[in-house]
C-alpha cells in the first residue's frame, strides 16, 4: 500500500521528444483526498506529465506509481482495477460519437460486467441529475450538444463508477465565465460529497483558485515549486511572478483575499 | 486518513441480529462502493430484497465506512425504490439519498411498433430520393461552377486538379497495372486452351482485344479507382466535416463546389480514360505472353492482327466509358462525403456507402453503353 498517503508519485522523470527535453527530474506525490493543480505555460508539460500519470505515455526515465504500485510491468487484471478506480475528464470531453449520453455514460459500468441494465439505468439517470443534465438529453447524440453539456457529461462518464481519483485536462477551457463557475462548484460539490483525489491542468487562475489544495508550477523543465497557493505565489521565479501577479492573476487572487 | 485507503477492500456485509428491544434489525458494515462490491453485487441485491419483504425491520446504515452511488442504488433497489419505515443514516450519507428519491422515476414502457415494416420501407424509399436530389443538386452546382470559370479563367484551381490527378491517376498506376496483367494472363490461359481444341489459335488475338479494349480494361480500372480513390475522397471530406474544415472554408467565402469537388470530378475525369488505356495495354501484354507461350504466337503477329480484329470504336467506347465512370465515381464520393455528420460511425458508414454505390453506378454506367452501342465496333 502507498506510503505517505501518495496516491499518485512520480519519481526522477524524465520526458524527451526527440532531442527536446521537456521534464527533467521531476518529483512529486499526490495525497489522498487533495486537489492537486498542474500549472505551467503552453509547452511546458502539464498534460505530458499527465498523460505519464495516466499510463498513455511512458517517461524517458523515471518511474510513476499510481495507488503505490509502478504503472509498467502489471498483468491486465491489475491494469483493469486500476483503470476501474480513475476518471479521466479530457479537455475536448472525448465522448463516443457513435453513443448517445446515455451509452457513455453506460459504457463503462456494463463494461464491469456485475451491474445489470435496471441498476445501470438507475445509476446513469443519478449521474445525470448530479451534472444538471435534464433526462430529455439522454438519448441526444453528442453531435447535437454545446460544448458545455459535453463537458458536464464527459464528467458524468468520467464519474460513472465512483472513481477514487479523478483526472481533469483543462476542466474549464473553451466555457464561458458563467458555465465554467458553475462547472467549478460543481467538482467542488461532488469532491465535497465523495471523497476522492483529483489531478487537474488548467490555465484559468479563476478555477485553480476555487479548487486547488496544493499547486505545482512546471517551468523551465523542472517543478518549480510545489504547495498551497500561498506558499507558492511567494516562491521567486519568473513564471510565477508573470502568471500570478500580472493584473489578471492579482485581481483574482485580491477577489478571493488570498493577497 | 490512511484507514480509509487500506480499508477500501473491506467488503460490505449485512449483519442481521435482534436488539435489546426486542425488535429486529439490519446492521450494515464494510464500505458498499462499487470497487469494494465487485462480484458480490448479486448475491447481496439478493439478500438486501430477502431482508426488505419484512417492513418493521430497523436498518442500521452508521457502520457504513464508505458509500458511493452504486452502493446507495444497491441498497435503493433491494427495498423497492423507497425509503424502509425504519432507517438509521450518517448525515453525510443522508444526501445520497435525497438525490435518489429526487430522481427515480419508474421505467417507462415503449409501445411496440407494428408498422415498422412500412416505417423502414418508406424511409429507405426517401433516402433514396434524397441522394437522387443531392446528386442532382451537386451536378447542377459544378454546372453553375464552370459557368463562372468560364468568365474567370485566373480562377480555375489548377493546383487541386493537378494534385487530384496525380493522386487518383498516377498514384493508381501499380495496382492496376498488377491486377490488369493477372486478368490478362488468365483470361488467355483459358482462352487458349478451348481455342486449342478447336485449332482456332488465330482468333485469341479478337477475344483478347474485344473482351480487354471494350470491357474488361474500363471496368478493371474503374471498380479499382471506385475503391481506392472514392473511398479517399469520401472519407476527406467526411474527416474535413468532422473537424469543422468544411465551415471554416465557407466562412472564408470558398465554395465547396468549386475548390473541392470541381477539382475532384475534373481530375478523375481526365486520370480515368488513361488508367483505363493503361490498364488495357498492361491486360494484353499479360495476354500476349500467355499467348506466345501456349500457343506460340509472336508479339508481332498478334499486334499486326490486333488493328484488323478490333476496330478502333472500341477503343474510343473504353475511352468514354473511363470517362464517365470517372466523373460519376468522383461525383458520388463527394456526395456521400458531404453527407457525413460529424461523428465517427457516420464516417464509416459514409464511406462503406459512397464505394458500394460508385462500384454499382460504374457496372449500371457499363450496362447502358453496352446497350446503346450494341452495334458500334463489333463486326
Amino acid at each position: 500500500m502507498p506510503k505517505n498517503n501518495c496516491i499518485i508519485e512520480v519519481e526522477e522523470l524524465y520526458t524527451q521528444f526527440g532531442n527536446h527535453v521537456v521534464h527533467e527530474n521531476i518529483g512529486l506525490c499526490v495525497q489522498f483526498g487533495e486537489v492537486l493543480t498542474l500549472v505551467g505555460g503552453s509547452g511546458s508539460g502539464k498534460t505530458a506529465l499527465m498523460r505519464q500519470m495516466l499510463g498513455l505515455e511512458t517517461p524517458a526515465q523515471g518511474t510513476v506509481k499510481v495507488f503505490g504500485e509502478p504503472l509498467r510491468g502489471r498483468n491486465r487484471q491489475q491494469i483493469q482495477n486500476m483503470r476501474n478506480r480513475c476518471g479521466v475528464l479530457f479537455q475536448k470531453g472525448a465522448l463516443f460519437s457513435a453513443l448517445s449520453v446515455y451509452d457513455n455514460i453506460a459504457l463503462p459500468m456494463r463494461e464491469l460486467r456485475t451491474l445489470d441494465e435496471d441498476m445501470i439505468r438507475d445509476l446513469v439517470m443519478l449521474k445525470l441529475e448530479m451534472v444538471e443534465i435534464a433526462p430529455v438529453h439522454a438519448n441526444k447524440m453528442p453531435a447535437e450538444l454545446s460544448g458545455g453539456m459535453i463537458k458536464r457529461i464527459a464528467l458524468a462518464r468520467a464519474m460513472a463508477l465512483d472513481p477514487e481519483l479523478l483526472f481533469l485536462d483543462e476542466p474549464t477551457a473553451g466555457l464561458d465565465p458563467e458555465l465554467s463557475e458553475g462547472f467549478v462548484k460543481l467538482i467542488k460539490t461532488m469532491q465535497s460529497e465523495l471523497t476522492f483525489t483529483i489531478v487537474m491542468a488548467t490555465h484559468d487562475l479563476d478555477t485553480l483558485v476555487a479548487l486547488s489544495d496544493r499547486v505545482a508550477v512546471l517551468a523551465d523543465k523542472r517543478l518549480v515549486a510545489l504547495g498551497t497557493l500561498r506558499e507558492v505565489i511567494h516562491t521567486q521565479h519568473a513564471f510565477i511572478s508573470n502568471f500570478f501577479c500580472g493584473v489578471r492573476g492579482r485581481k483574482t487572487l485580491e477577489n478571493n483575499s488570498i493577497l | 486518513m490512511m484507514a480509509e485507503i487500506q480499508g477500501s477492500n473491506s467488503p460490505m456485509v449485512l449483519r442481521r441480529v435482534t436488539g435489546a428491544d426486542g425488535i429486529p434489525r439490519v446492521i450494515v458494515e464494510g464500505n458498499c462502493t462499487l470497487t469494494a462490491l465487485g462480484e458480490r453485487i448479486r448475491p447481496i441485491a439478493a439478500e438486501l430484497s430477502e431482508y426488505a419483504t419484512t417492513p418493521e425491520l430497523q436498518w442500521d446504515l452508521t457502520q457504513i465506512a464508505r458509500m458511493d452511488d452504486a452502493g446507495a442504488v444497491l441498497l435503493w433497489r433491494g427495498w423497492g425504490n423507497q425509503r424502509p419505515r425504519y432507517l438509521f443514516l450518517r448525515p453525510e450519507h443522508e444526501r445520497l439519498f435525497d438525490r435518489l428519491e429526487e430522481t427515480w422515476t419508474p421505467p417507462s414502457k415503449v409501445a411496440p411498433d407494428r408498422l415498422w415494416p412500412i416505417m423502414v420501407l418508406g424511409k429507405a424509399v426517401f433516402l433514396l430520393w434524397e441522394h437522387l436530389v443531392g446528386l442532382v443538386i451537386l451536378m447542377g452546382q459544378l454546372v453553375l461552377e464552370i459557368k463562372y470559370l468560364a468568365g474567370r479563367p485566373s480562377r480555375i484551381p489548377w493546383r487541386e486538379i493537378s494534385a487530384n490527378l496525380y493522386r487518383t491517376g498516377a498514384q493508381a498506376l501499380g495496382i492496376t497495372a498488377l491486377v490488369g496483367f493477372l486478368i490478362g494472363v488468365v483470361l488467355s490461359y483459358l482462352s487458349s486452351r478451348q481455342l486449342q481444341i478447336f485449332g482456332a489459335h488465330i482468333f485469341i488475338v479478337n477475344i483478347l482485344g474485344i473482351s480487354v479494349i471494350r470491357e474488361l480494361g474500363p471496368m478493371l480500372a474503374a471498380i479499382l479507382v471506385a475503391g481506392r480513390s472514392g473511398s479517399s475522397m469520401t472519407a476527406q471530406l467526411g474527416v474535413m466535416r468532422v473537424t469543422e474544415e468544411l465551415d471554416a472554408l465557407t466562412v472564408m467565402g470558398i465554395p465547396h463546389s468549386l475548390r473541392l469537388i470541381l477539382p475532384k470530378v475534373i481530375a478523375l475525369g481526365l486520370a480515368m480514360p488513361l488508367v483505363v488505356l493503361w490498364t488495357s495495354a498492361v491486360a494484353l501484354i499479360g495476354g500476349m505472353t500467355v499467348a506466345e507461350l501456349q500457343l506460340g504466337l509472336g508479339y508481332k503477329f498478334f499486334l499486326s492482327r490486333l488493328p484488323d480484329a478490333v476496330a478502333v470504336s472500341n477503343l474510343w467506347l473504353g475511352l468514354g466509358k473511363g470517362i464517365v465512370c470517372g466523373m460519376a465515381i468522383a461525383l458520388i464520393s463527394c456526395h456521400f462525403g458531404l453527407r457525413i455528420k460529424s461523428n465517427t460511425e457516420s464516417l464509416g458508414e459514409g464511406t462503406t456507402n459512397s464505394v458500394v454505390t460508385s462500384i454499382t453506378v460504374v457496372i449500371i454506367i457499363d450496362a447502358i453503353f453496352a446497350v446503346i452501342f450494341s452495334d458500334v465496333g463489333l463486326r
